[in-house]
């Protein structure tokens, strides 16, 4: 596994890819704390709404489309497409494809909690978008540790 | 899996934890450039408590799974050029993240205050969110873990 990781794999495409997952882990977190944090004290929801939802569209979809560009480019160059996959590029196609869709759902219901000042449809952006980032988690694992 | 395969696991998810948390200030400081209202900075500076938490878990966690990673695997030692190179830039990198959030933690705590107060604007907070010693110091903590994330990929030398 050592050797893969250090002479075979093509970088560039790796490095595209694993930094456009770090910096989508952190723009979604960031949208999810945001959403769930209006609760608390006299913290402003909607200014927090808001926030959330720009760091949706302006941070987290961007980072998705790289990540998602440089893992296609790396699977293109490292994978022969008639072969079986291993099981954490199964897990990786999943999260990333299960993650697109809840991406999504997020981004929209912030969008409109943001519009129409309302609070459950932004807690369930925050809700939606921490399960995106709790199997993206497992796809981290799972592409690191490959089991 | 076994045991390297587990510690390389760690290693990577401190890593995302560390870039995420460096995201997490990136966005904050970006989406509070140049204000000076107390209110607006004191509402995200509990966006910032998840940042500060992820921070210190990926640069211990990143620090120690890597050495260990490099002790355990015969392919690597500790005294490879490219681990020296990293571990260098990580202690750096991580002093002037610590710099950074010094400033921008006691400017924060300093927004609390006087939006608890009723103070509305404050020329403090103003001057530490905009083009301030704490952007240059987190600028150059996120730069050096950049090449961390370069060196860690290319592994230069191994």
């Amino acid at each position: 596994m050592t050797d893969l990781l250090a002479f075979s794999r093509p970088e560039f495409p790796l490095f595209v890819h694993v930094l456009g997952a770090m910096v989508l882990v952190g723009a979604v977190t960031t949208a999810v704390v945001a959403q769930l944090v209006p609760g608390i004290g006299s913290v402003d929801g909607d200014r927090m709404r808001r926030f959330s939802f720009r760091t949706l569209l302006l941070a987290a979809l961007p980072a998705y489309i790289v990540m998602r560009i440089g893992a296609e480019w790396m699977y293109s160059k490292e994978f022969d497409s008639n072969s079986d996959d291993p099981t954490w590029i199964g897990i990786g196609y999943i999260t990333a494809d299960i993650g697109a869709l809840l991406l999504l759902i997020a981004l929209i219901t912030a969008g409109i909690a943001s519009w129409k000042s309302k609070n459950r449809l932004g807690k369930a952006s925050g809700i939606v978008a921490a399960i995106a980032l709790a199997g993206w988690i497992v796809a981290v694992w799972a592409m690191s540790g490959k089991p | 899996m076994d045991l390297n395969d587990w510690i390389l696991s760690l290693h990577v998810l401190s890593a995302f934890a560390l870039v995420g948390a460096m995201v997490i200030f990136w966005i904050m400081i970006v989406a509070l450039w140049g204000t000076d209202s107390t209110s607006r900075v004191a509402s995200l500076m509990r966006v910032s408590q998840i940042g500060t938490v992820l921070v210190s878990v990926g640069s211990l966690g990143t620090i120690i799974f890597g050495v260990w990673l490099a002790i355990s695997l015969d392919a690597y030692q500790v005294w490879d050029g490219w681990v020296i190179a990293a571990i260098v830039l990580w202690a750096v990198a991580v002093e002037l993240g610590r710099r950074a959030g010094k400033l921008y933690g006691g400017a924060g705590m300093e927004a609390e205050r006087l939006s608890a107060a009723g103070t509305e604007t404050s020329p403090v907070v103003a001057e530490t969110f905009g083009a301030s010693r704490a952007v240059q110091f987190h600028a150059a903590s996120s730069l050096l873990v950049l090449l961390i994330l370069i060196d860690m990929i290319w592994k230069p030398g191994a």
